[in-house]
């Protein structure tokens, strides 16, 4: 900033707060609720102190479960999500990364052809082509299976559109002069053009483990075995799942541990994710 | 080391531009060849033909003893140095040193040694493990340098290699980079658009112009007789004056004029050659008005206007001169100081 005066800065520290605010409160209060025993919530209000009851809400989140509403422990469910979310993010990652590179750095017949059509794939979200995925899905035999939960979401435009856009940011000269040097194209990918996105490919690495992590319709509609439920679809089961009362306090304690997963890989990731959005090394 | 041969070499590139046409040109082993122009005069395009980094439309090229118009850069036994380095940002000088000898599966003691050699030579040694952005530009271009010399490959190939440096830079390069090619005797091809640069490391000079080359020489015979009216303007700064010949004759005794051929409609005369000492027997004595002096240190450039002439005449002078701006001047020019051209084919007559 410009300017550095008192009132300014008063108000652009207090804007911040509240808006920090107004995105922790939740998490606070998801936190606050696991704590409690099962019979808080049935009074309708929402404690805002820790209750006596963690270590116990999350001894039976992560031993048992809540096996009358169908809900296995969530030690597999975790365990599914981290494999449908890594399968996803190193799937688009691959995939876009190859695509870009034959895209920018080859030319073949119906280049550009080819490249408007992955990018009009942009237009058409999972969610829009879910029926005749499905029955693809389903016909290929992968329904409740980890191949049938990642495959239809690995091809990745957005990422393949940003590779290109990078790639296209490297000069020329590096890929003649790794030409010169004997690197066929290859080699040239892995010696010199991985390296160079590598913080590029940490910022994807996180946005996509997030979504891989974060999906929620897809694997509702094409995992009926227990053995294949994610985390995410596993509390929305719990909270309808039963004739009874929701036990928010066990929901609460589900949402939390739901929640570590992408937290920790932000946080190992993070210094390379910020400088990968940020700036670029050339 | 080798021989470079390019037999009627041109490029034409999709869409139909034409870049390079028939180029013949026989570069000796260990010669050092520097290729000049304007921007766009196919240059580039001719150096990367030879590296291979441009397929060649037509014609042939032989590197020693292989013809190698379908070869891959790398199997073109040719090294390169590029205008804006190249150096790969992740890795540091040692490995881009490396980078070439490690993907032709040299020995890593044998890699070791070039790479030590090239560093100690070019006096980057202490550099080695540093990244290229923490290097200055003269030392990133030591880099580049070191990158062809590790290879010992049969020619360099530079590609205006000192036209991202300061003007101080540029000339301590250019000798370091001459000392270097005489005393590896590696073939050698340059290409820069700088006239002084080209005159001053050449062993021979070609000027490209339009895709096709003009002249090829030595760079005195470019300079003392150019064969075509834009190397005559090319080579050389100030620039050749060019006079009607009509205009000159017209100013001086006929038989001052008798060895230049009469179909000569364009005469050349380079600004040096133009003197403030009083005209001898037989030379010509031109006068005109000093419309502006630029003093440059050890020697000025006089912008004249003839009388009757359109275009200012330009002397160079070895020393200031201590006279004003608007007074006439008179100057003598020896006969044999003259270049004749043909205006409309633009060649030199006799």
């Amino acid at each position: 900033m410009v300017e550095n005066n008192r009132w300014g800065n008063f108000f652009a520290h207090l804007v911040l707060i509240l808006g920090v605010a107004i995105v922790i409160f939740p998490v606070y209060v998801a936190i606050i609720a696991s704590t409690h025993p099962p019979g808080t919530f049935i009074r309708g209000v929402m404690p805002l102190l820790p209750g006596p009851n963690a270590l116990e809400n999350y001894k039976i989140v992560i031993t048992e479960g809540r096996s009358r509403a169908g809900t296995p422990p969530i030690g597999g469910m975790l365990w599914n999500s981290f494999v449908m979310a890594m399968a996803i993010t190193l799937g688009k990652l691959s995939i876009s990364l190859l695509s870009a590179f034959a895209i920018v750095y080859f030319r073949f017949p119906f280049r550009i052809f080819f490249f408007w059509v992955i990018f009009l794939t942009l237009m058409l979200p999972v969610e829009v082509r879910i029926v005749p995925t499905f029955q693809v899905v389903a016909d290929l035999g992968m329904l409740n299976s980890f191949a049938g939960l990642s495959i239809p979401l690995i091809a990745s435009a957005t990422a393949t559109f940003l590779f290109r856009q990078f790639f296209m940011t490297v000069p020329e000269e590096l890929m003649e002069a790794a030409r010169v040097d004997g690197a066929g194209p290859m080699k040239f990918f892995k010696d010199i053009l991985m390296p160079l996105s590598i913080t590029n490919i940490a910022a994807l690495f996180v946005i996509m483990f997030i979504y891989g992590w974060n999906q929620y319709l897809w694997p509702l509609l094409i995992t009926t075995d227990p053995e294949y439920y994610t985390i995410v679809m596993g509390i929305q089961r719990m909270v309808t799942g039963g004739d009874s009362e929701p036990l928010w306090h066990l929901v609460m304690a589900t949402v939390v541990l739901a929640a570590l997963p992408p937290i920790l890989v932000i946080l190992f990731m993070q210094r390379l994710f910020v400088k990968g959005l940020t700036e670029t090394e050339k | 080391m080798a021989s470079i041969f390019m037999d009627n070499l041109g490029k034409i590139y999709t869409g139909g531009v034409r870049a390079v046409t028939g180029v013949n040109l026989d570069i000796a082993d260990g010669e050092m060849i520097v290729l000049v122009g304007p921007s766009g005069c196919g240059k580039s395009t001719l150096l990367r033909m030879v590296a291979g980094l441009e397929t060649i439309s037509e014609g042939s090229l032989k590197i020693g003893d292989r013809v190698v118009d379908h070869l891959e850069p790398a199997e073109r036994d040719i090294a390169m140095v590029f205008q804006n380095y190249a150096l790969y940002p992740h890795m540091t000088v040692y490995n881009n040193l490396a980078y070439g000898l490690k993907n032709r599966g040299f020995a890593k003691s044998e890699i070791q040694r070039r790479v030590n050699e090239a560093a100690q030579m070019l006096e980057i040694a202490q550099f080695l493990d540093r990244k290229p952005r923490q290097l200055s530009g003269g030392q990133r271009q030591r880099v580049a340098m070191g990158r062809a010399l590790v290879r010992e490959p049969a020619a360099f190939l530079f590609d205006e290699p000192l036209s991202n440096l300061d003007a101080k830079l540029r000339v301590q390069m250019r000798v370091e980079i001459r000392q270097l090619q005489k005393r590896l005797g590696t073939t050698s091809l340059y290409v820069t658009h700088d006239q002084l640069e080209a005159l001053t490391m050449a062993d021979r000079l070609v000027v490209l112009n339009g895709g096709q080359i003009e002249q090829v020489g030595t760079p005195m015979e470019l300079y003392s007789r150019p064969a075509t009216t834009f190397v005559a303007g090319f080579i050389g700064s100030p620039a050749m004056n060019m006079l009607a010949a009509e205009y000159l004759r017209g100013l001086v005794p006929a038989d001052t004029l008798s060895h230049v051929p009469t179909r000569a409609d364009l005469i050349g005369i380079r600004p040096e050659d133009l003197s403030l000492a009083a005209p001898k027997d037989g030379e010509i004595s031109l006068t005109g008005t000093l419309m502006l002096l630029e003093p440059a240190g050890a020697e000025s450039h006089l912008h004249l206007r003839f009388a009757g002439h359109k275009d200012m005449i330009v002397a160079r002078l070895p020393h200031v001169p201590q006279v004003a701006e608007g007074s006439d001047l008179t100057f003598s020019l020896s006969r044999e100081k003259l270049h004749p051209f043909d205006s409309a084919s633009g060649k030199r007559l006799s």
